[in-house]
This record gives structure tokens, C-alpha cells and sequence, in this order.
């Protein structure tokens, strides 16, 4: 999943101070189940800025809603109706959600209220770690199954570095180091002689370096 | 003798001799001398001085400059080139900038992570890592072809080296990861600093068993003790680094004026112990800002003069 992280409530204060009438949008995907932006992160943000705002002797009109989707016309089409009551809205989705949003309201200011980190899972709750970083080529079937490209600090292809101690990175010691993991990883599917063959030069044309990219599937178009 | 390039580190290995290479930091400024000083102190010491890329990830005068500036000192440089701050455009275009200089040599690194450094916000690059900086390299040597494929006219003619850490996790692929930068194409390795000789010695021994050091020619890393403050703070804060503890605790014994004298000391025991291991082919002094100690060491320890100097 995409994992999030809340934005300190100070930044958010400041992108909408001039605002009066907010909509606080949650997603019910990814940062629900990162607990950074579903609808319970919804309300504890509004009563937040409402509290905030109030000390402030500024009553604003804050409200709530958690759809459950932002990255799906279908969804972020459900506020058309009432998306004109609004003089601003605080998107928690990922960042896509926000931008998906905001695609549809052209005349809406919309703010993110959230930093979107990477893709991870929950290896347990409180604590999303990075897994992948989308390059587009995935090499997981060379590495036993353990990503160099978003796990190593220098998505090293042909590792480890020199800096590799006792398990851990050398930019970390609570960090493990990816490589010690494929080795551990080749060694328990006795396939540690794989670690001997040369990953080859990378093709990062279909990463964030080509360009943005798309996938476009004519067989599932209607 | 049949050499593949004019590099005189490259011939020293292949007349036999043992080679001695040692290593010039540049500065954090753009004043040459730092760099010509600090060479001139070692050249008639030395077949070849490494010219270290922003090492520990500050930025410093760079890399090929330095090299260009030694080369014009009559002296063998090293280009040392990490693949953190370049990609293969920029990597491939400074090989051929070197090679217009005719500068010979090659170490390829992957660097420290920029976090260490004094951009630790900055991006870091790997576009290739350093295995495939050394076929890079080699390929556009031996083949004479950029990594895209085009023809270069006039390939750079580089021995082509990497650094090799005998102490390093995980321990089963200490062997394993120098047989792939073997594979890679490196002709020369240069360790990483040793201390714990028998550790060393029995890397050596699984490297001969695979006839490792028959393919490229493995130099050993020395770098000598400062103080005991410094070798403590080697064991315990230098990641990779194998200091035993008898080491460090001799160290601490000596008084502390004659500390510096005791470091050369066990510099110099190393490299006469190491010389009888077999495979050994030469020695990479790297005396970190004490450049001045490199003769000394290298007289004491029976390597000086050098080959041909001695004619
Ligand atoms: S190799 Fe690429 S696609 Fe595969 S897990 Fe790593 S970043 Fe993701
Ligand atoms: S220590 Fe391991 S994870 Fe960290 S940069 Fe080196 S190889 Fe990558």
C-alpha cells in the first residue's frame, strides 16, 4: 500500500488560515489503514483546527467527509453536489488523491494533509516500512524476493557495500542492511551460488527517470 | 610482458614486483598545493597515488582535477570514482575526460552514503553500482564501446581496480563478492585497512582456493595508528573495520609520546608478515592525513626504492 504520514497540524493551519469554509476529505484506502488520513484521522484533524481556530476568536465552517477512493472518478465524483459549499478542502488521500482530486474541482483550492512516504506494508500497527519504490522493472526474481532498489540506501544491484555491519546499513544501525537479507534469504533456498551471477546494468527508462509513466491496457478498455 | 594498458601500476605487477600504492585526500577548497604537497611528500615512495572522490561524502576539490594536477607532476595517478554523484553519462564522460590526460588507472567505489557528509538533503545517484562501473570501464577499454554501444574514438586505456573489504558482513560472501568484482573485470584490488592479520590471512587462503588472486592482483590496506585514541575509535565506531583487541590494548600501553612511533611499528610488522602471504601482490598505504610517515614505512618494511627508480 501507499503509506503516509500526518502533516504537522501547524503547516495545515497555515494553508488554510484564509479560507472559511473547509472540507476535510479522508480517504478509506491506503492512509486508513495507515492511520494517517481515514475518516477517524478526518475527525481528529477537524475537531483539531476547529479548537484552533476558536482560540483564535475565528469560527470557521470545518466539515467532514471520508470517501472511498480519491484516485477513482467514480468517488471523488460524490462531493460534486456539494463541492460548491466549500472555499477550500484538506485532502488526506496520498498524493495522488489529492492531485486526482483536485483534477475534478478545477475552481477549488485544495491542500495536502498528509506527506506521502513510500509503499510499504504494516509490520505491525504503528510501524510501515518500505518495500518498493515502483521502478517499473521489478528484479525481485534475481534477489530472493527482497528489493535492492527501495531497501538499499544506494539501491545497490550488485551488493553489499563495504558498509554492511552485523546485519545492519551502514547509514543505520536500527536499519537492515538489504543485502544481508538476499544473502540470508539465496542461503535458506540453498540457491546462495545465485548470488555469484552479475545483475546487469539497470534499465531505468521505465523508473521515475523516463519520465511519467502509464499503463495503458487496450484489452480491459470499454 | 603483455600489458593492456600504459598504466606503470599495471607493470609493476607484471614484472613481478611488489606494488605500493598510497593515497592523496584533496582538499576542501581549491588550492592545488594541498594536493602537489601531499603527493610530493610520497612520489619517489610509491608506483601510483589514489586520488580520493569526496570521500566520507564532503565535498572537495574533485577527483579528476587532482588527478590531472599529479599527472603533470611527472607522478602515476589513481582515479578513485564513486558511482554516488554520477550517472553513467557522467561517469562515462569523465573516464574519457581522465583518459585525455592519459591517466591510466581506475579504483571504482560505490562512496559513503551522502547522509555522512555535508549534504546529507542531496540526491544520491547509483545509477550503475560499482561492479558495473568496473564492466563499464573495461568495456569501453577492451571493446572500445560506450555502454549504449557507439564506437569511442580513442577508448581510454585504464587498469581498472576495486576495493575489496576482507572483514565485511555478511561473512559467507566475503570470497563470493570478490570473485564477482574479479568477474566484473577488476584487475587489481585494494583492501580495506587490516588489522586482524590472521582473519586476513585465512580470506587469502579461500581466495587462493578459488584462484582468486591469480586473476586480479590483491594489494593490502595499512593504514598506522596515530595515537590509541585513534585505534579505539576505529574499533568501535568504523564500521567494517576488524581491530583486535590485543591491538588496541597496545596501543594504550605505550606512553603516549611514543605512541606514533608504535603505530609505525606495527605498520611495518604488518607489511613484513603480509609480504609472505601468498598472493599478496602489493600494499596500499593509506597514513589518512600523515602522508609524510609513507617513506619511513615504506623504507622500513624493504620496499623502497621502488622498481624503477631502481632502474
Ligand atoms: S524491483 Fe522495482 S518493482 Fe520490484 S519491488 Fe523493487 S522497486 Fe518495486
Ligand atoms: S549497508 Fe547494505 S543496505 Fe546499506 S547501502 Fe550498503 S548494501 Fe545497501
Amino acid at each position: 500500500m501507499i503509506v503516509a504520514d500526518k502533516k504537522p497540524i501547524e503547516e495545515i493551519v497555515e494553508e488554510i488560515k484564509d479560507h472559511e469554509r473547509i472540507l476535510i476529505l479522508g480517504c478509506n484506502e491506503c492512509v486508513t489503514v495507515c492511520e494517517a488520513g481515514g475518516k477517524k484521522e478526518v475527525e481528529i484533524l477537524a475537531s483539531a483546527l476547529r479548537m484552533y481556530f476558536l482560540n483564535q476568536g475565528r469560527e470557521k465552517n470545518i466539515e467532514e467527509l471520508t470517501l472511498e477512493r480519491q484516485c477513482d472518478s467514480e468517488y471523488v465524483e460524490e462531493i460534486r453536489g456539494v463541492s460548491d459549499q466549500y472555499d477550500a478542502l484538506v485532502s488526506l488521500a496520498c498524493g495522488v488523491g489529492v492531485q486526482f482530486t483536485a483534477e475534478h474541482y478545477p475552481g477549488l483550492p485544495i491542500y495536502p494533509g498528509v506527506n506521502t512516504c513510500f509503499l510499504g506494508a504494516t509490520e505491525h500497527r504503528g510501524l510501515w516500512t518500505e518495500r518498493c519504490q515502483a521502478c517499473g522493472q521489478c528484479i525481485l526474481a534475481r534477489t530472493g524476493g527482497i528489493c535492492p532498489v527501495s531497501r538499499c540506501a544506494k539501491r545497490i544491484m550488485n551488493g553489499p557495500c563495504g558498509g554492511s555491519s552485523n546485519g545492519k546499513c551502514e547509514i543505520n544501525p536500527d536499519l537492515a542492511c538489504a543485502w544481508q537479507l538476499i544473502v540470508d534469504r539465496l542461503d535458506s533456498l540453498g540457491r546462495l551460488e545465485e548470488y555469484e551471477t552479475l545483475s546487469p546494468v539497470k534499465d531505468w527508462s521505465a523508473d521515475r527517470a523516463g519520465g511519467p509513466r502509464k499503463v495503458e491496457r487496450e484489452d480491459v478498455q470499454s | 610482458m603483455n600489458l593492456k594498458t600504459p598504466s606503470k601500476l599495471e607493470q609493476v605487477f607484471a614484472a613481478g614486483h611488489i606494488a605500493v600504492t598510497s593515497e592523496c585526500g584533496p582538499p576542501r577548497g581549491s588550492d592545488p598545493e594541498a594536493v602537489t604537497k601531499k603527493a610530493e611528500m610520497i612520489k619517489d615512495h610509491v608506483d601510483a597515488i589514489n586520488i580520493t572522490d569526496n570521500q566520507t561524502a564532503m565535498t572537495r576539490l574533485c577527483s579528476l582535477a587532482s588527478c590531472i594536477h599529479i599527472k603533470q607532476m611527472g607522478l602515476e595517478p589513481i582515479l578513485q570514482m564513486v558511482t554516488r554523484d554520477r550517472n553513467r553519462i557522467a561517469m562515462q564522460s569523465d573516464l574519457l575526460g581522465a583518459a585525455s590526460f592519459d591517466i591510466h588507472n581506475l579504483l571504482c567505489l560505490s562512496g559513503d552514503h551522502q547522509s555522512f557528509g555535508d549534504c546529507a538533503q542531496g540526491q544520491n545517484v547509483h545509477d550503475l553500482d560499482s561492479m558495473q562501473l568496473i564492466q563499464t570501464a573495461r568495456q569501453m577499454r577492451d571493446e572500445g564501446k560506450f555502454l549504449g554501444g557507439d564506437d569511442i574514438k580513442r577508448p581510454p586505456r585504464m587498469f581498472v581496480g576495486a576495493a575489496a573489504n576482507p572483514f565485511a558482513d555478511p561473512y559467507e560472501i566475503r570470497v563470493p563478492r570478490l570473485a564477482k568484482k574479479v568477474a566484473a573485470g577488476a584487475e587489481y584490488i585494494q583492501t580495506q585497512c587490516i588489522f586482524n592479520l590472521e582473519k586476513f590471512e585465512q580470506w587469502m587462503h579461500d581466495v587462493r582456493e578459488r584462484g582468486l588472486h591469480e586473476k586480479t592482483c590483491i594489494m593490502a590496506g595499512i593504514t598506522p595508528f596515530k595515537s590509541a585514541g585513534m585505534a579505539k575509535f576505529m574499533a568501535k565506531r568504523v564500521p567494517g573495520m576488524d581491530i583486535p583487541d590485543a591491538l588496541v590494548k597496545r596501543m594504550s600501553d605505550t606512553p603516549k609520546d611514543k605512541q606514533q612511533a608504535e603505530g609505525i611499528k606495527i605498520a611495518i610488522e604488518s607489511i613484513q608478515r603480509l609480504k609472505e602471504c601468498q598472493g599478496v601482490k602489493g600494499f596500499h598505504i593509506m597514513a589518512i592525513e600523515w602522508e609524510e610517515k609513507v617513506p619511513e614505512i615504506c623504507e622500513a618494511a624493504g620496499m623502497h626504492p621502488r622498481p624503477e627508480n631502481a632502474g
